[in-house]
């Protein structure tokens, strides 16, 4: 989230699209109330009718799969009707830029794209520069190749009845959606975007985020309180552990993990290659740096580049997808699950379980015998003396019996005092990391092997008891200290490139400046303005409530408006005071170069409504799903021309002919993701027993389907068997005048805990998005019949 | 009536299973009665320890009582400003983490073409893990790579860590990356 839970009551328009937090982010509705409450309109874009549309003052439905043409033609609707904040969108974005000549799109496609490796050359994309090297612009809008206008052309295509009638949207809907929503771009009115995963499972997923991006910075809606562009985390601490550098592609706080090309050879290479000119990134060396300090400690030397030779280089995509290709391929042999249940949660979820028969060895840590660690029962449908995989369940303890932070939505650190021990044998996931490093480093010892030595030099000492590390040296390595004199550092700023700083990851760095203030500890919940609660826990970076706050001033300096003021520059005090920390140098002013370019980790200081670093274009286009319903109305491009696609057994690609039907997976209030956490409690297991599938009314009768009967469900990939729940939320699209029907299935039920059903992911494909490769699991195409 | 792994009675048998009368309590039966003696049933003489629901990001605070090594209650955190007290059916259900049944109290070992789980103690786990590591690790160990430095195994995968606090995330992130292994993913991407 850019803002925080507290801060939708300060909003003037909820924009709730791809999310449905009243049945799962229950609590924070209450703030969404309070917005209401204070003259604020919620809206509601979902292809059902959930319980956050029952609270909407407007509800427009879609065909799941068709984001961009709904904002697409918000975007259109907003320069047609002149709605968009044309200061804020000349100073602080990049539609003043020139795009250089040669920029072109066509039929779907943008320039410079390569069939063959399905793929674009971005150098086609780039701006026109200055001899100083910075991008030309014209803050009037005018100019052909400006950004404003390449974009003015691009939405011009979506019109209001290409858009519903690709959407399936009722028109008089879609047009309450756009004038409610675009009335935010006046100075004084901020409204927010709130979206979770029914935006970014596609295979358009990041443009889908874009395109709020877009409409965001065209109505100033960045910074402000109220405003913002808010993805709601659906785990506790996805927030954190995304931040501390669980996807294979970054390090903690965002810093690349180096790859195995020749640019990254050495720690300088890598170092003048991904370090910008501009932006706060040019402080990247001494993040680096601090990083590889805190993880090889002494045997981090300058002669050394710091220990960098001893990180990992990989060379290709391993996101989760290519990973269980590779497995099911027999190409790995060992795997760790910390808390996760990919034979529930993963695509395609029938051939992921396949693949864990596969490895030689799997070590699972969870409170629970997840469908994952026991993928070779019988109850699992597998025949135990054919699976030859050593499993290791290891008993982990819940989140009261140990103490620890973790990063809500709002990038919250909040601490967590330990309540209890922890039951029987089982113990915290830190105590199990910190036995499982010191024995395999123990095995490694004496060696002196390439293996040896990357191990060896890994720098882990962190005291304690027993196995149980103490957690307060592990907070003062992620915060950081002075490596010689072990001084906690006040903030990322005292960082250095030189070895003189240890730091495990910078975006926390600040948490814990001093001797025993472990801010993230922090209870005082006394309002310190705004609802933005200073003195409670701590926020990355920096204790910052709304990033790019300073965009909430005009060039100026001055609130755009009092309702909606945040920070300001004070000139007696001679620095930028308000509500929140400033996101900006406290003592820049407007004035002095870059007093005005609030997006302080972009390259030019700018937002990004034009974005040439994506592999699939610069503007969010239209692609319909993998799998669809209908030919893209668009153009003849069918499907995102740049996604991966997995092809043979493993991933069969279902047609519309014998697969009509839209599908798509949600959750319910009662159970969480995988059911894990839910189905093994008693109360939650009864208060949501069953496996449904849910349908119209419409459908069901075209299909002789009661509510209530048992029918089965089937995509390319496999068959489920569930009950039928037949309902008034979910209505028929009607997509080029033809009748699309859509069904939707909860994906938390396996085979254990107390209440079990199939698992919906049987049914989902393994494809995913361009940039991130997150699994399509929101469109998808099925068929449903009665089981009898 | 469709199926359920359990019935009512067997349902209530199990939240009773760690406490009869507290299952009473907080399924709302005998309201009067209990209501006296509830205080020093639940409340009274607990330790109160404030936490973070571990569900969804919202973040909600919880407070959990405890006494005599058991939790009695917990409830929302009246002090905490995103939720003010209230919770959602998760958050209100999270005591039952530790008192239901399914919870996994020993390690457990599966041997190849094993059809059952045998219980082994944590010192034997770590070890037999250790060396399965060392032994994949060590075969597949790739130091150089077109000239280049790599120091990478590509045949082991470390999958999750969203349920983890950031404190665990970290450690994480620096074995698995200390040992080499670039199949690093988790929640975020799925």
């Amino acid at each position: 989230m850019t803002n925080h839970w507290n801060d939708l009551q300060n909003t003037d328009c909820a924009l709730i699209m791809g999310a449905n937090p009243a049945e799962n982010h229950p609590i924070s509705f209450r703030w969404l109330l309070k917005a209401r409450e204070n003259g604020g309109k919620i809206v509601s874009v979902d292809p059902r009718f959930t319980r956050s549309s029952s609270q909407a003052d407007i509800y427009a439905p879609l065909r799941s799969g068709t984001d961009i043409p709904f904002v697409g033609g918000m975007i259109k609707y907003a320069i047609d009707h002149k709605l968009f904040h044309k200061e804020y969108v000349a100073k602080y974005t990049n539609a003043a830029f020139l795009v250089k000549e040669g920029f072109d799109f066509k039929d779907g496609l943008f320039s410079g794209y390569d069939e063959a490796t399905r793929s674009y050359d971005k150098t086609k994309w780039e701006f026109e520069t200055a001899e100083d090297g910075t991008p030309k612009r014209d803050e009037t809008l005018e100019h052909p190749r400006s950004v404003f206008q390449l974009m003015k052309k691009h939405y011009s295509r979506y019109d209001v009845d290409t858009v519903v009638n690709v959407t399936g949207t009722p028109k008089k809907d879609f047009l309450k959606v756009c004038d409610a929503f675009c009335s935010t771009g006046k100075p004084g009115k901020a409204g927010t975007i709130m979206y979770a995963m029914g935006t970014t499972q596609h295979t358009v997923g990041t443009q889908n985020v874009r395109a709020f991006g877009i409409l965001q910075l065209l109505l100033g809606n960045i910074g402000l309180p109220g405003g913002g562009i808010n993805a709601l985390r659906g785990e506790s601490n996805v927030q954190g552990s995304t931040d501390f550098g669980l996807l294979f592609g970054d390090l903690p706080g965002y810093v690349g993990a180096p790859k195995a090309i020749p640019e990254h050879a050495t720690l300088k290479g890598y170092l003048e290659k991904e370090t910008p000119k501009t932006s706060y990134w040019t402080n990247k060396p001494k993040f680096l740096v601090s990083m590889l300090k805190a993880w090889y400690g002494p045997n981090a030397t300058k002669e050394n580049e710091f220990g960098y030779q001893y990180l990992p280089k990989g060379n290709k995509n391993y996101s989760h997808m290519m990973l269980f290709n590779t497995m099911h391929k027999g190409g790995l042999d060992g795997a760790f699950l910390f808390g996760t249940n990919p034979v529930v949660g993963g695509p395609n979820a029938g051939k992921e379980k396949e693949a864990l028969s596969h490895l030689k060895w799997m070590v699972a840590v969870d409170l629970w015998e997840t469908e994952t660690s026991a993928f070779w029962q019988k109850e699992a449908g597998s025949d135990p003396s054919k699976i030859d995989t050593e499993v290791f369940l290891l008993p982990a303890c819940s989140s009261f019996e140990k103490e620890g932070s973790v990063s809500n939505s709002s990038r919250w650190m909040q601490y967590r005092w330990k309540a209890i021990e922890p039951k029987g044998e089982s113990k915290a996931d830190l105590e199990i990391l910190n036995g499982l490093a010191t024995r395999i480093k123990k095995l490694y010892k004496n060696e002196s092997s390439p293996a040896a030595e990357a191990i060896n030099a890994l720098h882990w000492e962190y005291g304690g008891h027993g196995d149980h590390p103490d957690i307060d040296v592990v907070c003062r390595e992620i915060n950081g200290y002075d490596a010689v004199t072990g001084k906690l550092v006040e903030n990322f700023n005292a960082l250095l490139d030189d070895g003189s700083t240890v730091c495990g990851n910078w975006i926390y760095s600040g948490f814990y400046p001093e001797e025993g203030k472990n801010l993230s500890k922090r209870r005082d919940n006394k309002d310190t303005g705004g609802g933005n609660f200073l003195n409670w826990s701590y926020a990355w970076p920096m204790n910052r409530r709304i990033l790019y706050n300073r965009a909430a001033a005009d060039p100026s300096g001055k609130p755009w408006s009092k309702d909606k003021a945040v920070i300001w520059w004070d000139g007696v005090q001679k620095k930028w005071t308000g509500y929140d920390v400033p996101d900006f140098k406290a003592v820049v002013a407007p004035t002095e170069p870059g007093g005005q370019s609030p997006f302080i980790m972009m390259k030019d200081g700018v937002g990004g409504v034009f974005a040439p670093s994506l592999n699939d274009g610069p503007f969010p286009e239209h692609y319909e799903p993998y799998e669809s319903p209908v030919p893209n109305m668009f153009s003849r491009q069918e499907s995102n021309p740049t996604i991966m696609i997995f092809g043979g057994s493993f991933n069969k690609r279902g047609d519309r002919s014998k697969f009509p039907i839209v599908g798509t997976t949600y959750r319910v209030s009662e159970h969480w993701q995988s059911g894990s956490m839910t189905r093994n409690q008693e109360w939650l297991s009864e208060l949501s027993a069953h496996m449904f599938i849910e349908m119209s009314e419409e459908l069901a009768e075209e299909k002789g389907i009661k509510n209530k009967d048992k029918i089965i469900v089937s995509s390319a990939r496999g068959e489920i068997t569930a009950y039928a729940m037949v309902t008034k939320r979910f209505k028929p699209h009607i997509v080029d005048g033809k009748k699309i029907h859509q069904i939707g299935m909860p994906w938390h039920f396996g085979y254990k805990g107390f209440a079990t059903g199939d698992t919906a992911n049987r049914l989902t494909p393994h494809i995913g998005d361009a940039n991130t490769t997150i699994p399509e699991y929101k469109a998808f195409l099925c068929n449903v019949r009665r089981a009898d | 009536m469709v199926e359920m792994n359990i019935n009512r009675r067997q349902f209530l048998k199990l939240t009773g299973a760690t406490a009869a009368t507290l299952a009473i309590v907080e399924l709302g039966f005998n309201e009067k009665e209990v209501y006296a003696s509830s205080k020093e049933l639940k409340i009274a003489k607990s330790t109160v320890t404030p936490t973070i629901c571990c569900y969804c990001g919202v973040g909600c605070g919880i407070l959990v009582h405890t006494k005599n090594n058991q939790v009695v209650y917990t409830e929302g955190d009246p002090d905490h400003p995103v939720n003010e007290g209230k919770l959602c059916s998760k958050g209100t259900t999270i005591r039952q983490l530790y008192t239901t049944e399914k919870r996994v109290l020993k390690p457990r070992y599966r041997a190849p073409g094993s059809s059952e789980w045998v219980e082994k103690d944590w010192e034997w786990m770590y070890e037999r893990i250790a060396k399965r590591v060392k032994e994949t690790r060590d075969a597949s160990f790739i130091e150089k790579e077109g000239g280049i430095v790599v120091n990478k195994t590509e045949r082991i995968a470390s999958l999750g860590g969203a349920a983890l606090d950031n404190e665990e995330t970290y450690l994480l992130s620096k074995m698995m990356r200390g040992l080499g292994i670039v199949y690093l993913e988790h929640q975020a991407r799925i």
